[in-house]
């Protein structure tokens, strides 16, 4: 069987989940030629409850779409990390956000506990982009698509008039992830 | 590096290209998750291209605002989910008697009633073929990625105007919702049928002609043939008739065209039949989990193979009875109660094993491997 | 002699309405309106639901849409948009419009829709049998309502103001002239136009409430109408049970296939900078 990376992005509705997933699957599907799907559960509120996108990266046709192996768990929330934690796989990764996660799980997975939203906040100047500071973050640790690639697709994307702020966003990321040991 | 004709699209958004890329012009229709996309893609694209959307002020209005764009010659559409189609079955029973082509788009989500809004489901696929009263005609396709959404709603369309009837393309929440790589097909890649049309004198037409394809041929309202359409029983004239001979023969000739052309419409695909003897028949988003089990399974060295449906119905009765001659074991796994696995049932005269779901969630590669596991020893 | 039988097709006849019935009366107005009118048959496109009423298509030489109860007004709404040099009529019942259909009704006429809708209201449900409608007066008898009708009645014609339609006028039967003067004067209207026929139901309706035959309905009409001139200077206790005919409302308001071409142009325009 080929290769097949699974992440899952959680945490809850309006802290831009769905549209990390489908950038980071754009970014593989269209930019790097690999096959990517993205999708995601939701449930009825536009805002707040439980959210959680994912995108399954392979060099063949993905038949089932949904993570069940994942590779790379992303926790924006307490309650996706207390909820999904056991799905992340041997030697996987499990990244937190610390501000919002302040108990991590054991597990036989490498843990990142960084913070996400904070540096959104304080360093590139507006806690909304933390979503894109995630993906920066993951693009460099999982080194899963190239960061070419992810550039190009937020840049398609991203609202226009937000290109500049949300680059700084992932570049950002990117950074926070080389001083990772 | 970027690939030219490669997109990332959901179901939805490819279903509304499709439909644009088929002749789709008009298209009503009334907001039910999870199909509302559609009609969110087709209120920004239709506009663009000349053609007509409008939100009506629900399904039945929807249904019928369809039919009466259709009878002046434009591709008609609409999409809902499975409350709205409850609520269109009144008017697909008038397309069906009518004769008048359109698609209708339903993405399955849980039911019955108001059920579960965002979840996926493929429990309407009876409703489909029975939803509205009476014997009537019917296709109904059922694609289970974002390529194949793209292509079978494109068919849907060929399908509505080769034998005048509406044809129902079934989603599910997954393969509505899933972002997945396509590489967009030009125009040469498919073939666009539009409805044959009578080249006949008005005062000669008669628009429910008795021909030999079964098919009449049409005349766009308002184009100088002033016929009359009903919903009631009527002969090759167009109207109302109570004489038995001519109800039966209206009748028969109605589903008979399906019928007969049953092989232009059937469609599927085996793999790893050959040595097989298990088979998993899956269609929809659950085909998606059961390649995958039947992959695994044959990893472990298991002799199993896969039947998946791209129609739905007509059902593949025949081509499912042949291939029960030589392979016993079968496997329906379906987010419903048994509703294929029945029919799968009447074509291979035996019980099938089944996995089913009904919670709201795909059924995993795993559930079925351990149904392929349990009918091999 | 007035050319009925250009519009008609005779073939068709005997039609299955019943003696006396005001069915004939307003198809005969309807005919005369489109002569005036001069539309071509080719261009009109006539609609119906369910009932009585809407056994007129069949009657008629034009094309012809026999549709669902209570959907003409959706089935119309999709014929004018995708055709929009169509002249669309709909032909309908009190039940028909205002009952089972009366969600398209009043939406059809808040957007405006251009077309013509004529409601033939007999205060019953005909075709199947003279049950109770929601313009049954209350009080009076119907098969569902054989205690007397409990109910209080639907104002058709006040409905489709409310809703937003441009053109409202009602008349009755016994004023038959002025019934086509008012559909002509509908089907000229850009928008949605509305015109409610007061027509009588000898049997379902007069028999069972002991209101004599179809002459004494037509007596009754003519004394009971009010021109809306009168109708709007007197007291509601004067009115009280009395038809007010005449041209209820008649207002200019942007017309729905117009905007809708307007939306296309600016988009398609947008597109191509």
């Amino acid at each position: 069987m080929g290769f097949r990376y699974e992440f899952r992005l959680s945490g809850s509705g309006g802290q831009g989940l769905i549209l990390a997933g489908k950038i980071l699957a754009e970014a593989a599907a269209i930019y790097d030629g690999k096959n990517a799907t993205q999708s995601q559960s939701y449930g009825p509120e536009a805002r707040g409850g439980s959210s959680r996108s994912e995108v399954i990266v392979s060099d063949e046709e993905i038949d089932y779409p949904k993570a069940v192996n994942i590779d790379l768990l992303l926790c924006f929330t307490q309650e996706a990390c207390d909820k999904y934690h056991q799905d992340v796989k041997e030697m996987g990764i499990l990244l937190v956000d610390e501000s919002y996660v302040t108990k991590i799980p054991k597990g036989k997975y490498k843990v990142y506990s960084v913070p996400i939203t904070e540096t959104a906040e304080t360093k590139v100047g507006k806690a909304l982009v933390a979503n894109i500071v995630a993906i920066g973050i993951i693009t460099q640790v999982t080194g899963v698509i190239s960061k070419e690639a992810v550039e190009a697709a937020i840049l398609s994307r991203v609202p226009k008039g937000t290109e500049d702020l949300n680059l700084k966003a992932f570049n950002t990321g990117i950074e926070m992830a080389q001083q990772f040991k | 590096m970027r690939e030219d004709d490669a997109r990332l699209m959901t179901g939805n958004e490819a279903c509304a290209e499709a439909a644009l890329v088929a002749g789709m012009r008009f298209f009503a229709g009334y907001p039910i998750t999870p199909s509302s996309e559609i009609a969110e893609c087709l209120a920004r694209r239709l506009p663009q291209e000349g053609g007509t959307f409008i939100q009506m002020e629900d399904e039945l209005a929807s249904m019928a605002a369809i039919i009466g764009a259709s009878l002046t010659g434009v591709k008609s559409m609409t999409a809902t989910s499975g409350p709205g189609f409850s609520l269109m079955q009144e008017n697909i029973g008038y397309a069906s008697m009518a004769e008048v082509p359109c698609v209708i788009v339903n993405v399955q989500r849980g039911g019955p009633s108001t059920g579960l809004p965002t979840l996926p489901s493929q429990s309407d696929v009876m409703q489909a073929r029975w939803g509205t009263h009476g014997d009537h005609p019917v296709i109904v396709v059922a694609p289970s990625t974002v390529r194949e959404t793209y292509d079978w709603t494109i068919k849907a369309f060929n399908f509505a105007e080769r034998f005048r009837v509406p044809v129902v393309v079934l989603l599910d929440e997954i393969v509505a919702h899933v972002n997945e790589k396509i590489i967009v097909p030009t125009r040469g890649e498919f073939e666009v049928i539009d409805r044959d049309r009578t080249t006949q004198d008005p005062k000669d037409y008669l628009p429910y002609a008795l021909t030999d394809s079964d098919i009449p041929p049409f005349a766009d309202f308002g184009s100088g043939y002033r016929y009359n359409v009903t919903g009631l029983s009527h002969d090759e004239t167009g109207f109302p008739a109570n004489d038995p001979k001519k109800v039966d023969l209206l009748h028969r000739r109605l589903n008979r065209k399906i019928e007969r052309y049953r092989n232009e419409i059937v469609h599927y695909k085996t793999e790893l039949l050959e040595d097989a003897d298990i088979v998993v028949v899956a269609y929809g988003s659950t085909a998606r989990s059961a390649y995958r089990a039947v992959r695994n399974a044959r990893a472990l060295g298991l002799k199993v193979g896969i039947f998946k449906m791209f129609v739905l119905w007509p059902f593949p009765y025949q081509e499912l009875d042949k291939l029960a001659r030589r392979v016993e074991k079968f496997i329906v796994p379906e987010m419903n109660l048994g509703q294929i696995a029945h029919e799968v049932t009447c074509a291979a005269k035996h019980e099938v094993a089944q996995v089913n779901r009904i919670d709201g969630g795909l059924i995993t590669p795993d559930e079925i491997l351990e149904a392929i596991k349990n009918v091999s020893v | 002699m007035f050319p009925y039988e250009k519009y008609l097709r005779r073939n068709k006849f005997p039609h299955i309405w019943c003696t006396g019935c005001g069915c004939g009366i307003v198809l005969k107005a309807l005919l005369r309106a489109i002569e005036k009118s001069k539309i071509a048959k080719d261009d009109i496109a006539l609609v119906s639901g369910i009932g009585c009423s809407s056994r007129t298509p069949g009657y008629v030489d034009f094309n012809t849409l026999h549709t669902t109860h209570g959907r003409a007004i959706a089935f119309a709404t999709g014929l004018k948009l995708a055709k929009k040099e169509l002249n669309v009529i709909v032909v309908t019942g009190d039940g028909d419009a205002t009952a089972i259909g009366g969600n398209h009704f009043i939406h059809a006429a808040r957007r405006n829709l251009d077309m013509t809708v004529v409601i033939y209201n007999n205060y019953i449900y005909g075709m199947t049998g003279g049950q109770a409608s929601p313009t049954t007066p209350a009080g009076k008898k119907g098969s569902t309502a054989p205690y007397g009708n409990i109910e209080p009645a639907f104002d058709v014609s006040a409905l489709a103001i409310a809703a937003g339609a441009s053109f409202v006028a009602r008349s009755t039967c016994y004023h038959a002239v002025q019934l086509d003067k008012y559909i002509h004067k509908g089907l000229l209207k850009k928008g949605f136009s509305v015109i409610e026929a007061m027509t009588p139901c000898p049997t379902y309706y007069a028999r069972p409430n002991r209101l004599g035959n179809v002459v004494d309905m037509m007596h009754w009409y003519k004394e009971n109408s009010i021109p809306v001139e009168i109708a709007r200077k007197v007291s509601e206790q004067e009115k009280k049970e009395k038809i007010t005919i005449g041209i209820l409302h008649d207002a200019e308001r942007p017309e729905y296939c117009e905007e809708y071409q307007k939306l296309s142009a600016r988009i398609m325009k947008t597109d191509n900078k």
